[in-house]
C-alpha cells in the first residue's frame, strides 16, 4: 500500500472506490446507485468548472470568511517551554466551525443539480447547523438528522438549526448518537433520492461523500500553507499539525496540501477519542486498533464487535462520538504518514482548561482533544519545532457539558 | 443440469398459476426458539422462506424490520444461530428453500469463503445482501453459485437500463425488484400497474428469470400484483411478532394466521 505523490489524496482509489484496495468503496442499497452515480458525475463535471470554482471561491471569502486566522499561542508555549504551540482558528469561519466548508459545497451542487430538497447528518450539531445556514442562503429546504441524546447535549447549535428553518428529524434508535443519525438520514435519501440530496457531514460514507467533503475542507490546508510561507518565509523545517479526528473530515482539510511533504519535515497527527478514563468504550478506531468494518456504505476501520456488529462509541465530544472513521485516515494509517492517538475526556477537559486559561481562544471539546496532545508532546520538542493545532469548532455549543464538569459559568 | 430448489418451486407455483409467496423473518426474533417455530409453522403457507440475519446498523430497513432485528440481537442471536436455525428447519421441510438476508460487514467479518461454506453445509438455497450492489458483488456471486447458492440480485426502479441488463445477465435463478424507493416496510406509494410495468420490462429481458417483487407488500396490497412470479412480506410479518408480544398473545399462530390470510389473496 503506499501514496502517489501529486494526486489529491480524494483521488487515489480504484475504480470501485477503494482506498489502498481496501478502504471505502460504496456498499450502499441498489436503489441508491443511481444517484450516487448521478452525483459522481456531476461533481467531477463541477470541480473542473471554472465557473463553479469561481462561486466556490466567492462565497469561501464573501460568505464563510476565509482566510482564517492562524495565531501564535505565546503564553502557553512560554509555560510549557518546549515546541511553539500555534493555532489554526477555523472556529473563525461563519458559524463557529468548519463544517461551513462542506455545507457550503453541497449546497452548490443540490443547486447546480436542481434539486430543492436536501438533507444531513448531525453528531455535535455543527454540520446540522452549518447546512441549514447554507440551506437558508441558498433557498433550500432542509432537514436534519440527529441523534436524540445528542440533541440533548448540543442544545444551542439545535437552536441555531430550527432558527435557520431546518426542521430536526430526532433519532431515537440505537445509540441515538451520530451513528444512527447517519443511518437514519441515509434511509431517507433512499425513499426521497429523485427530488432530495443528501449531504455527509464528514469524510465518511459511499466514497463521493468522501470525496465532495475533502474537496471542501482542503481550502483550510490552502491556506495554511500560504500562511506558513507568509509567516516563516518558507514552510518550516519541523512541523507537527495536529487534528482531532472523529470522521476525520477537519484533519483530512488540515493536511491536505502538506501529505506529499516528507514525514520527518511535517508529522501529522490525529488525535481520537478515547472517551471516559473509566470506561471501556471509545471512538477511536484507529488508536485502539478496530477491525476494518463495513458501515455506512464504506469499509474503515470501525468499532464492533466480533460478529460484526456496530459497537457503542461513549466520548464528551460528540462530534468526535462516531464508531467509524474516514477511509482516507485509515489510508494514511497504514502507509504510516500520519499517526494516531487518543485523548479521554478528562484530558480533554484538562486541555480546554489550560487554553482557556493562557489564551483568547475557546476551542470546542473536539479540538481540546488535538490540543490536549499538542499539551503532552510540546515540552519534549525544542523550540524550532512549530506545533500547529486546528482548533475548528467554538466552545459555545458545549456550555452545558463545560458548565456541568467545570463547574464555573465560562 | 439440475434445476436449484428454487427454480423447482417457481415452476410448481406457475404450474397453480399463482404467485410464489416469499416470507421474510429475522432470526432470533423474538428467541431463538420462536423464530425456528414461526419458521416451521409458517412454511405450510409460505413457498420460499427468507430468513434475515440481524445488524444492527441496518441502512435500508425501515422501522418494524429494525424493531425485529434489535430485538433479535438483544436476545442473543449469533451467526452460528442463524445458521443452525437454517439447518435445523432444512432438517423437517427438505423441499422449503431457505434465503438468508442481512448487509455485508456480517458476512465480511464471519469470512467470504466460510460463509458461503457455511450456507451450503446449512443447506441454505440462496443470499441476498443489501448493501452489496453489482458489479462489486460479481466475484462474490459466482463464488456462491459454484457452490449452488443462489446470489439473488436486487433491482430497484432507479436502476438504469445498463445496469439492468448487467444484473440480468449475471443473475441467477431469481432476481429481487424494490417496488418503490423506500426502505423495507413503507406504505405502497406507487400504483400497482406502475410496478408491473417495471417488473414486466425486466421480464422481457430474460423470460427465465424468477423476478420477485417485494417492499410495501401487505394483506392490502398482494392481491393488486398477483401477476408477479414471486411477493414477498417483510415488514407486515415483523409488525405482527411485535404487537403479538405486546398483546402477549401466541406469536406463532398470529404470524401464521396472517401467512395464511395472504396466502389466500393470491391463490
Amino acid at each position: 500500500m503506499k501514496l502517489k505523490k501529486n494526486i489529491p489524496l480524494i483521488d487515489q482509489h480504484d475504480k470501485y472506490g477503494f482506498w489502498g484496495g481496501k478502504f471505502g468503496g460504496s456498499f450502499i442499497p441498489e436503489t441508491l446507485k443511481k444517484p450516487v452515480e448521478d452525483l459522481t458525475k456531476e461533481f467531477q463535471k463541477l470541480r473542473k468548472n471554472k465557473k463553479f470554482i469561481k462561486k466556490r471561491d466567492y462565497y469561501f471569502k464573501n460568505y464563510i470568511g476565509s482566510p482564517t486566522s492562524l495565531i501564535k499561542l505565546e503564553n502557553l508555549s512560554n509555560y510549557l517551554e518546549g515546541a511553539q504551540i500555534w493555532a489554526k482558528v477555523v472556529s473563525e469561519a461563519n458559524g463557529g466551525a468548519h463544517k461551513i466548508y462542506n455545507a457550503t459545497v453541497h449546497a452548490l451542487i443540490c443547486k447546480a443539480m436542481g434539486k430543492k430538497y436536501i438533507v444531513g447528518d448531525t453528531g455535535a450539531g455543527y454540520a446540522g447547523k452549518m447546512l441549514s445556514m447554507a440551506a437558508k442562503k441558498f433557498g433550500l429546504k432542509c432537514k436534519i438528522f440527529m441523534g436524540a441524546k445528542d440533541i440533548k447535549r448540543q442544545k444551542p447549535n439545535c437552536d441555531a438549526m430550527r432558527k435557520n428553518g431546518a426542521e430536526i428529524v430526532p433519532v431515537f434508535s440505537g445509540s441515538q448518537t451520530l451513528v444512527d443519525a447517519v443511518s437514519e438520514c441515509m434511509r431517507y435519501w433512499v425513499s426521497n433520492c429523485d427530488n432530495t440530496h443528501m449531504c455527509v457531514g464528514s469524510t465518511v460514507g459511499p466514497n463521493i461523500f468522501v470525496k465532495i467533503c475533502g474537496w471542501s475542507t482542503a481550502q483550510i490546508s490552502r491556506e495554511l500553507k500560504f500562511q506558513l510561507r507568509k509567516e516563516f518565509n518558507k514552510i518550516p523545517k519541523k512541523i507537527k499539525l495536529i487534528n482531532c479526528v472523529g470522521g476525520g473530515s477537519s484533519a483530512y482539510g488540515f493536511w491536505s496540501e502538506f501529505i506529499d511533504y516528507n514525514k520527518k519535515q511535517i508529522e501529522l497527527v490525529g488525535v481520537e477519542a478515547g472517551g471516559p478514563n473509566k470506561s471501556k468504550l471509545h471512538a477511536a478506531p484507529l488508536s485502539k486498533n478496530s477491525k476494518i468494518g463495513i458501515l455506512h456504505g464504506a469499509a474503515s476501520y470501525v468499532c464492533q464487535n466480533k460478529e460484526g456488529q456496530i459497537q457503542e462509541t461513549e466520548s464528551i465530544s460528540a462530534g468526535l462520538d462516531y464508531p467509524g472513521v474516514s477511509p482516507i485516515h485509515c489510508f494514511l494509517k497504514d502507509t504510516k504518514r500520519a499517526r494516531y492517538t487518543y485523548a479521554t475526556d478528562e484530558e480533554a477537559l484538562n486541555a480546554y482548561k489550560m487554553i482557556t486559561k493562557f489564551e483568547k481562544l475557546n476551542p470546542s471539546l473536539e479540538p481540546s482533544h488535538a490540543f490536549a496532545e499538542a499539551i503532552k508532546i510540546a515540552p519534549k520538542l525544542s523550540k524550532d519545532t512549530i506545533i500547529i493545532v486546528n482548533s475548528c469548532g467554538d466552545a459555545k455549543k458545549d456550555r452545558d457539558i463545560l458548565k456541568e464538569r467545570l463547574g464555573k459559568k465560562r | 443440469m439440475s434445476f436449484s430448489l428454487i427454480s423447482q418451486t417457481f415452476n410448481k407455483t406457475k404450474k397453480e398459476s399463482r404467485p410464489a409467496l416469499l416470507t421474510y423473518t429475522v432470526a432470533g426474533d423474538s428467541t431463538k426458539k420462536k423464530s425456528l417455530e414461526i419458521l416451521n409453522s409458517i412454511s405450510k403457507y409460505a413457498d420460499i422462506c427468507e430468513l434475515g440475519f440481524p445488524h444492527n446498523t441496518p441502512i435500508a430497513d425501515g422501522g418494524q424490520i429494525q424493531t425485529s432485528a434489535y430485538r433479535a440481537i438483544k436476545n442473543g442471536i449469533k451467526i452460528n444461530d442463524v445458521f443452525s436455525i437454517a439447518s435445523q428447519f432444512k432438517k423437517s421441510k427438505k423441499d422449503k428453500p431457505i434465503i438468508l438476508m442481512g448487509y455485508y460487514n456480517m458476512i465480511y467479518q464471519y469470512n467470504e469463503n466460510k460463509f458461503i461454506n457455511k450456507c451450503k453445509k446449512s443447506k441454505v438455497d440462496g443470499l441476498i445482501v443489501v448493501d452489496f450492489p453489482y458489479p462489486e458483488n460479481k466475484f462474490f456471486a459466482s463464488k456462491c453459485k459454484k457452490k449452488g447458492i443462489n446470489f439473488i440480485q436486487l433491482i430497484s426502479p432507479t436502476t438504469s437500463r445498463e445496469r439492468l441488463k448487467g444484473i440480468i445477465k449475471d443473475s441467477h435463478d431469481m432476481v429481487y425488484y424494490i417496488s418503490m424507493l423506500s426502505t423495507t416496510g413503507g406504505k405502497l406509494k406507487v400504483a400497482p400497474r406502475k410496478i408491473l410495468e417495471n417488473y414486466n420490462k425486466i421480464k422481457l429481458l430474460d423470460k427465465n428469470k424468477k423476478i420477485v417483487i417485494g417492499f410495501g407488500i401487505t394483506e392490502k396490497t398482494i392481491k393488486s400484483l398477483n401477476k408477479a412470479d414471486g411477493l414477498v412480506v417483510g415488514s407486515a410479518i415483523c409488525k405482527e411478532i411485535t404487537s403479538s408480544i405486546n398483546k402477549r398473545q401466541n406469536i406463532v399462530t398470529n404470524v401464521t394466521n396472517i401467512v395464511k390470510k395472504l396466502k389466500n389473496k393470491i391463490r
